[in-house]
């Protein structure tokens, strides 16, 4: 950012990175809290009802009042749990999703750390959330907490192999695993939803399971096993979890955006509007897309879940890389490279 | 190498978001099969039959009110159609007119509720929400001719205790427009949907035979392609006088015993409009009956068809008494139950709601 | 023992080849008494002896002119001298009713379990026990509604609430 990584290491520097990183943490949780607010909001129109509007001006404090309640609660850690264990899973399972953000380019000067890795890095880092997920049912000696870890781990894990394949596609069409490449090349050529329309489809199913939203938000599932890995967790520590799970929308939308609809470029040329706020828009139309199936859908159940993942989506994902291999090769359809 | 695994006990209830009401059941798992499943009901037992020994007829009627409280006017109409039988009472026109149409109404409004928590069970959380919606205007109805919207306690021996108000019949006309058109919107919403049906086909299955041995009635019988309903087999109060079908299902699974229960809101919804089409414009709506009513000695066993299937009242009386010398009450839910630990084997534990749902128990009526 | 002359009961017929079959099958005299119920729209009705009811319950749910295969209801009635279990039944294929009555002994006594003829009886059964305290041979029994260390069967004429009077 602003070539920082590349100058000498001075205390004004690490001072400058570290201020930079608390403002996109505080645009992060800003997002979130107006995340859950809207969520609310929206799928209470859905349900002709309206969604909270009490707290402050149509509502728009809710989420903090939410917040703060859930911080000042009692921190009750229950006698027979691991308690180290049980103390860190939540700390595990949320900083993922914040180291995840440094690689995400806003804008073709806003981007944070361009690191050539960028998608690797990104999918790798995910996939310590798991861990977390699974300590927290583990420590907590509860039976239907470590029935929700299993389910929640089984369900992650699968579903990280269609997801990282899904964009392999875009990795061929590119020759990068640089995010700002791969928005570079949409801005060449077309944006990668046209070509990699499977590959989409795909990312799109796969995030919300990873996400662990409805449809498939099984190991959370409150009509069955009572909030699943999180049940004994209560106030801050609970929090954290709610927390992991919205920034990784964040993360996930963002991510979705770069790499399908080409970031920060502007449709139909028009340049005009600055390309934050195309990066906006197109990040809030998936978060809404998101927020729309969870208030349509009932519940898919693990074993179809799973079923569904090994058998239909990894398939799917491998046709999907080898047809863009295929025509790669023979010069039919090549991005940039 | 064989793995080491332990079947684990686990405990659904009695207080857990979906089982409807005070209800546990004891699982074993082996991770997420179940090896054995053992309801444990009686957290709401009340003791109905008992007090029933010390209350005078008319005073027992509060008391159906509760035992299936989502069907309050059908538990009423249980007990009075026992002591009408035991008595030799004849019921006026108007009076059995509303009868039918406050049954009828109740009907759908419980099966709106049964959607609603099905599918919230599942996971959607709208539907919930839509059924309300309907739930609200068929309350508000209910609520202007017998002024609870719960436990109504409306019908006695030989009649209804109110008469409907001013234009409270056209308002169940339009609502029997507007009900048909969400019917089919909700019929959009859940029943194609892929996600539902790979959670509800060929789920707990059972055949006729072994639901007949169970005693099972209402719906799960139906959907089991057994075509009986008491309003037709046996038909009661004036229920010979309309035109409605009884649906069945094929297989036998959950999502039959679903569609039965759909179709059975369209089917409420044609009794209701021929019911109040042929609505008498006046009439009494309560015969004449003696202030104390005093029952001869007998016994009658009847039955009719709730929401949740037959509710039956074995009514013993001896001699010059106002008060039943014992009253016993078949309950659908609490007989219906009976199958579950049977279709719950070597299913997984992400079935339980869709099966318990599926069955439609409620707590009041299970326990008495 | 009514000294008028009765208008013939329609099902008449028909129970007199209830107790027929009954006694040539099981026993000369397990039907203890046979009338119908005109009250309860003319349901024929039955009492049979405690020591030969499992074995009429299986003529009653297998023989051809009889197929009751749907138990109704089970209740427990006290009649302060005895105990009895009566049992009403729906037959499916010939669209029938009958009402079959079992006596006991108000204490120990016990009434033979028809849960593996017909299984709709267990929760049934299970309840009549609980809070009757009719014995079922045959299978085994625990309470159902009330917790499991109660003591007493409440349903009984003669039952001491603990806190009477309070």
């Amino acid at each position: 950012m602003f070539g920082i990584l590349e100058q000498d290491f001075s205390w004004l520097n690490l001072l400058i990175m570290i201020s930079v990183a608390v403002a996109v943490m505080g645009v992060v949780l800003l997002f979130v809290v107006y995340a859950i607010y809207f969520e609310r909001k929206i799928v209470g129109w859905i349900q002709l009802r309206r969604g909270p509007n009490r707290v402050g001006p149509w509502g728009l404090f809710q989420t903090v009042a939410d917040v703060l309640k859930l911080l000042i609660k009692e921190d009750v850690v229950p006698t027979k749990v691991d308690r180290l264990l049980f103390l860190i899973a939540p700390i595990i399972a949320y900083t993922p999703s914040f180291a995840i953000i440094a690689v995400i380019p806003y804008t073709e000067s806003l981007y944070f750390a361009d690191v050539n890795v960028g998608l690797l890095y990104y999918g790798a880092l995910s996939s310590i959330t798991i861990t977390g997920i699974m300590l927290g049912g583990w420590a907590s000696n509860n039976k239907y907490a470590i029935m929700g870890g299993m389910r929640s781990v089984a369900q992650m894990v699968s579903y990280e192999v269609p997801l990282i394949m899904s964009f392999l596609g875009v990795v061929l069409m590119t020759g990068s695993l640089n995010m700002r490449e791969i928005v570079q090349a949409q801005q060449d050529g077309v944006w990668f939803i046209f070509p990699q329309f499977l590959g989409f489809i795909i990312f799109l199913i796969a995030g919300n399971a990873e996400l662990n939203r409805t449809p498939f938000d099984l190991p959370e599932a409150e009509n069955e096993l009572v909030a699943g890995y999180f049940v004994e967790y209560s106030g801050f520590r609970f929090a954290f979890f709610m927390l992991t799970e919205y920034v990784y929308m964040f993360a996930m939308a963002s991510l979705m955006t770069v790499l399908f609809f080409g970031g920060w470029d502007a449709p139909f040329g028009l340049d005009f509007i600055p390309g934050i706020v195309w990066f906006f828009l197109k990040f809030l139309m998936l978060v809404f897309w998101l927020f729309w199936i969870r208030a349509t859908f009932p519940r898919v159940r693990t074993d179809q879940l799973m079923g569904f993942a090994w058998k239909v989506l990894i398939p799917l994902a491998l046709f999907n890389v080898m047809l863009t291999a295929l025509l790669h090769t023979l010069g039919i359809y090549s991005g940039v490279n | 190498m064989a793995l080491r695994t332990e079947e684990m006990l686990l405990n659904v209830g009695p207080q857990h978001p979906s089982t409807h009401g005070v209800f546990r059941l004891v699982v074993k798992v082996d991770g997420e099969r179940i090896t054995e499943a053992i309801p444990v009901v009686g957290y709401l037992h009340r003791g109905t039959e008992k007090l029933a020994e010390d209350l005078s007829f008319t005073q027992i009627i509060p008391y159906t009110d509760r035992l299936d409280y989502l069907s309050s006017m059908l538990n009423n109409y249980a007990l009075v159609q026992a002591v009408e039988q035991l008595m030799g009472i004849e019921v006026p026109e108007r009076a059995e007119y509303l009868r039918v149409i406050v049954m009828e109404l109740n009907r759908v409004a419980s099966h709106l509720v049964w959607w609603g928590t099905a599918i919230l069970d599942l996971g959607a959380t709208s539907p919930f929400i839509f059924a309300f919606r309907d739930r609200e205007s068929i309350v508000a109805l209910l609520n202007e001719i017998s002024g609870a919207r719960l436990t109504y306690n409306y019908m006695r021996v030989g009649g209804v205790k109110w008469d409907a108000p001013e234009g409270w019949i056209e308002r169940v006309k339009k609502f029997i427009t507007v009900m048909r058109k969400h019917l089919k919107e909700y019929h959009q919403l859940v029943t194609g949907n892929e996600i539902f049906l790979a959670r509800v086909k060929n789920l707990g299955v059972y055949d006729a035979k072994t639901a007949i041995a169970f005693g099972q009635s209402g719906p799960v019988l139906r959907g089991s392609n057994v075509k009986f309903d008491i309003r037709k087999n046996q038909p009661y109060s004036i229920y010979d006088r309309f035109e409605f079908e009884v649906p069945t299902g094929e297989t036998g699974d959950v999502f039959d015993r679903y569609m039965v229960r759909m179709k059975e809101i369209e089917q409420s919804l044609n009794i209701l409009e021929q019911a109040t089409e042929q609505f008498p414009e006046e009439g009494e709506i309560q015969a004449k009956v003696p202030r104390v009513l005093r029952a001869p000695q007998g016994e009658v066993y009847t039955r009719m068809e709730t929401s949740k299937g037959e509710l039956g009242v074995h009514l013993v009386t001896k001699g010059k008494s106002d008060k039943p010398y014992r009253l016993h009450l078949r309950r659908p839910s609490f007989i219906n139950l009976q199958i579950l630990p049977k279709i719950l084997l070597g299913r997984s534990m992400a079935d339980i709601p869709a099966i318990l749902g599926a069955v439609d128990i409620v707590l009041g009526e299970v326990d008495a | 023992m009514s000294e008028e002359v009765k208008a013939s009961s329609p099902k008449q017929p028909l129970l007199d080849s209830y107790v027929k079959i009954i006694s040539e099958q099981v026993a000369q005299d397990a039907v203890k008494e046979a009338y119908i119920n005109e009250v309860n729209s003319h349901m024929p009705a039955l009492i049979i002896r405690k020591e030969n009811w499992h074995d009429v319950a299986l003529i009653i749910r297998d023989k051809e002119d009889m197929q009751f295969d749907y138990l109704m209801n089970l209740s427990g009635v006290d009649y302060e001298e005895y105990l009895e279990v009566t049992y009403h039944f729906y037959s499916f294929s010939r669209d029938e009713y009958l009402t079959v009555k079992v006596q006991t002994e108000r204490d120990g006594g016990s009434v033979a379990s028809v849960m593996d003829i017909w299984p709709a009886a267990d929760w049934q059964e299970r309840e009549a026990y609980d809070l009757l305290g009719i014995g079922f041979t045959g299978r085994e029994i625990s309470r159902i509604l009330l917790s499991d260390d109660w003591v007493g069967h409440p349903l009984r004429k003669d039952y001491k609430p603990y806190d009477e009077g309070v």
